[in-house]
């Protein structure tokens, strides 16, 4: 085992023992900030297979954005306390389908390459990435901010609508 | 570095994600869910561009493109409990189904 296997073997223990909290935690906000750990634990994931732009884009749009906009909406609908379990009745069932899952995408991976290795080629730095970016993927970049641009609008819409009744 | 790490932590996450979208009552935590399977996913497409290595970036501009669309569902769908709460003032996905 190299020194990189090491870390990341650390870091896959961390991203998996804090999600399994966060998804589990029945304090909402500590399942958001559970969320974080694993978030920046799979951000440094990324830094150790060579994709130091992803791994930067990860901290700022997941952990930066996404998980205090979880927050917010966290916070905005507040519940009395104690009033429902945190869990279904189906949770068992639940738990036997990710478990599933997990063990099926395991086993087909490791069935499918298990022998292959990660040499670091080709380093995903910002200036490669805006090389690729800029382009061969133009035109799904493009395609990418009318997408947003019509999620910003239906978000507003949505959270507009309600309020003038 | 051998390819089976990040593809069996990709695994890992993607089954707590599942979990957590099926049994949590929370609509809020079912899109922290979702967003923890998208991760997984990310995770598998940086693993596959690291080994393949070809000249276009494939599997990291799909990434990039996944977290923007990963964002925007975040955003619409925090948007829609939002709404749903102002409707039936909560978030329980057992309590709003009855």
């Amino acid at each position: 085992m190299t020194a990189t296997e090491v870390v990341f073997v650390a870091l896959s223990v961390l991203a998996v023992g804090s999600a399994l909290l966060a998804m589990t935690s029945r304090r909402l906000v500590h399942s958001a900030l559970w969320l974080v750990v694993t978030l920046g634990a799979v951000a440094g994931c990324f830094v150790l297979m060579t994709a130091e732009f992803i791994a930067w884009v990860q901290v700022l749009v997941y952990v930066g954005a996404v998980v205090v906009l979880v927050i917010f909406a966290l916070m905005l609908t507040r519940q009395g306390e104690g009033t429902t379990a945190e869990v279904t009745a189906n949770r068992w069932t639940a738990a036997l389908l990710g478990l599933v899952a997990a063990v099926g995408l395991g086993a087909t991976t490791i069935a499918g390459f298990g022998g292959e290795r990660i040499e670091g080629r080709r380093i995903g730095t910002a200036a490669s990435i805006g090389d690729a970016l800029f382009t061969d993927w133009v035109l799904p970049f493009e395609i990418l901010s009318a997408v947003l641009l019509a999620a910003l609008v239906g978000a507003i819409v949505l959270s507009r609508s309600g309020s003038d009744r | 570095m051998s390819l089976l790490y990040p593809l069996v932590l990709s695994s890992a996450l993607f089954g707590i994600g599942l979990y957590g979208v099926l049994a949590r009552r929370n609509a809020v935590l079912m899109l922290l869910g979702v967003e923890l399977m998208l991760n997984a996913v990310n995770l598998n497409l940086v693993a596959f561009d690291a080994w393949f290595a070809d000249r276009m970036h494939t599997g990291q501009v799909l990434t990039l493109f996944a977290i923007a669309l990963a964002a925007a569902e975040i955003g619409l769908g925090l948007a829609i409990v939002l709404a749903l709460f102002r409707a039936v003032r909560t978030v329980d996905v057992d309590e709003v189904g009855r």
